[in-house]
């Protein structure tokens, strides 16, 4: 193996350890920003030596047990230079915690309480929310800060400010490595889901750059929904979200045209829709489903996206199930978006005047005044009202 | 980006004989933990090609062949689909199948950015208009 072909091979190991080593570490040393660095000290060190010894055969063991040294080696260091009586018992304590704590031993349920409480904490909401994204990338998709800077095209050193502040803030606030307790943790729960979308959404119609799409963002966000639903099998919304971005993915190589342009649901090609994902979607909308009581916005939207998913064509949609179902993510989450969304379905489902009647009060909605889609819904329902000559003059 | 892994077939999966409970289970565990990261689309072991046939295509010809087929190792046993971020990460996850011999073969999935912009239009547009027309006629009838 040539070194270049080492350090993609070490990029790899990486990408399927470092979640889990940054977790284990955590759990030592209590201290989320202490065991990435300690993770990293690691990775050096695989850099250096691999490409002479050769990928080791448990490379995950091998970064551990590195990693666990380096921890070693930090608290003799700090204690050579603070001999300080309280920090001489900390490390006492730590390094019984690191003697004992040995992650191959680690059954793999307590590997993935680790990575829960770390996907909570790197979502915790004394951060802002760019800072989530940032660090949830970094610490639980195995990003590198250059890749991170790559998807949300700002500058390296700005998600690398980022990340370092978003560690601070941590420690400031003294964020214990914890699941939440029963009285937090829905809304714990939902800003984790939230940042997973956010990451989702950014490839799925990119705010930024000149694609309209970037799959590898989607990709990374379905992977993480996808660990997290393995990890907290037991809650519904997360498999809402999951069945939502898998469906919403199936869709991605439709939703772009030969130039690059967008490609609105109703026109695109349906036979370019990925199958495969489409039916993990409807599995885990089934999940959803059968766990909880009534559905959450996510699994909702899900819904929605289902009711697309499994029709041939837009003609053919039930559109009156999908007015029914924004209807219900109305209560769950009002916003004039989705009002407006339930009138292009009404629309579709009982004809353009009882759509018309909605858009027209959506008009005067301020927050919708910059809404590129609302002149062009409102638009198109004239169209069909035969209305044209009106449709020109006030859109 | 997708890759498929074939599982390449033995003397045992052509005689339609079950690896064994341990193998079974190990394998098991590697699919739970492929599951886990969040990287396992799909899977799927093959029968035997004694079950399968062959069909060769010349011109407007279509030969049907039963199986079996002779050249064990070049039949496939089955595959995993597996998303992931480089070549290089679907190698170290397949360094970890619990495999004790035989052979797999990792091939990258094409994606749609993959094919030029020409292979797609002149069908895709057609298909739109016709669709769009189709939207109309339903929307003049409400």
């Amino acid at each position: 193996m040539t070194d270049a072909e080492t350090h993609r091979a070490i990029d790899a190991v990486w990408r399927i350890e470092s979640a889990k080593l940054i977790a284990g570490l955590a759990r030592i040393v209590r201290d989320v920003g202490l065991a990435e660095d300690l993770a990293q000290d690691a990775l050096v060190a695989a850099l250096e030596q691999w490409p002479q010894s050769g990928i080791p055969r448990k490379p995950g063991a091998w970064l551990m047990a590195t990693a666990k040294h380096r921890a070693i080696d930090r608290l003799r260091r700090n204690e050579r230079l603070h001999r300080k009586n309280e920090e001489l018992g900390r490390e006492t304590e730590t390094q019984q915690q690191i003697a004992t704590a040995d992650l191959d031993a680690a059954i793999d349920d307590e590997v993935g309480d680790d990575l829960l409480r770390l996907i909570f904490v790197a979502c915790h909401p004394v951060l802002a929310t760019e800072a989530r994204i940032a660090l949830t990338l970094r610490l639980l998709g195995g990003l590198t800060t250059e890749e991170i800077a790559r998807a949300f095209l700002v500058p390296a050193p700005t998600v690398a400010q980022r990340i370092v502040r978003a560690k601070r803030t941590l420690a400031e606030a003294c964020v214990p490595f914890e699941v939440p307790g029963a009285h937090e943790r829905a809304a714990r729960l939902s800003s984790v889901l939230e940042v997973i979308y956010l990451i989702f959404n950014e490839g799925y119609s990119a705010t930024a750059g000149d694609d309209w799409i970037r799959p590898a963002i989607c990709e990374d966000a379905l992977r993480l929904g996808r660990i997290l639903a393995e990890l907290v099998p037991r809650e519904p919304e997360v498999h809402g979200l999951v069945g939502l971005m898998e469906i919403q993915a199936s869709r991605l190589r439709a939703r772009v045209g030969p130039s690059g342009e967008p490609i609105v649901l109703l026109d695109q090609d349906r036979s370019r829709w990925d199958r495969l994902l489409i039916s993990r979607g409807l599995a885990a909308l089934q999940r959803a489903e059968k766990i909880g009581d009534r559905l959450g916005p996510y699994a909702v939207q899900g819904a929605i996206a289902a009711c697309h998913a499994r029709s041939p064509s837009g003609a053919e949609t039930d559109w009156a199930r999908i007015t029914a179902l924004y209807d219900a993510l109305l209560q769950l989450a009002p916003s004039p978006i989705v009002e407006l969304n339930r009138a292009v379905a009404i629309g579709m489902a009982f004809g353009p005047a009882a759509a018309l009647e909605l858009v027209d009060t959506l008009n005067s909605e301020p927050s919708l005044r910059a809404y590129h889609l609302l002149p062009s819904v409102r638009g198109d329902l004239l169209a069909k009202l035969g209305r044209m000559g009106r449709s020109a003059y006030r859109v | 980006m997708r890759f498929m892994v074939l599982v390449k077939a033995n003397k045992d999966s052509e005689a339609g004989i079950l690896p064994s409970k341990e193998l079974f289970a190990e394998m098991g565990q590697f699919n739970e933990q492929m599951i886990k990261a969040g990287v396992m689309l799909a899977a799927d072991g093959l029968q035997a090609s004694s079950k399968g046939a062959r069909i060769n295509y010349s011109g407007e010809k279509r030969v049907v062949t039963d199986g079996p087929f002779t050249e064990t190792k070049e039949l496939i046993a089955g595959f995993w689909l597996i998303q992931v971020k480089s070549r290089e990460e679907a190698i170290e996850w397949l360094k970890r199948a619990p495999f004790r011999e035989g052979q797999v073969e990792i091939r990258q999935v094409f994606e749609a950015s993959d094919f030029p912009a020409d292979v797609i239009p002149p069908e895709h547009a057609a298909r739109e208009e016709a669709l769009r027309e189709q939207l109309q006629r339903q929307a003049a009838k409400q």
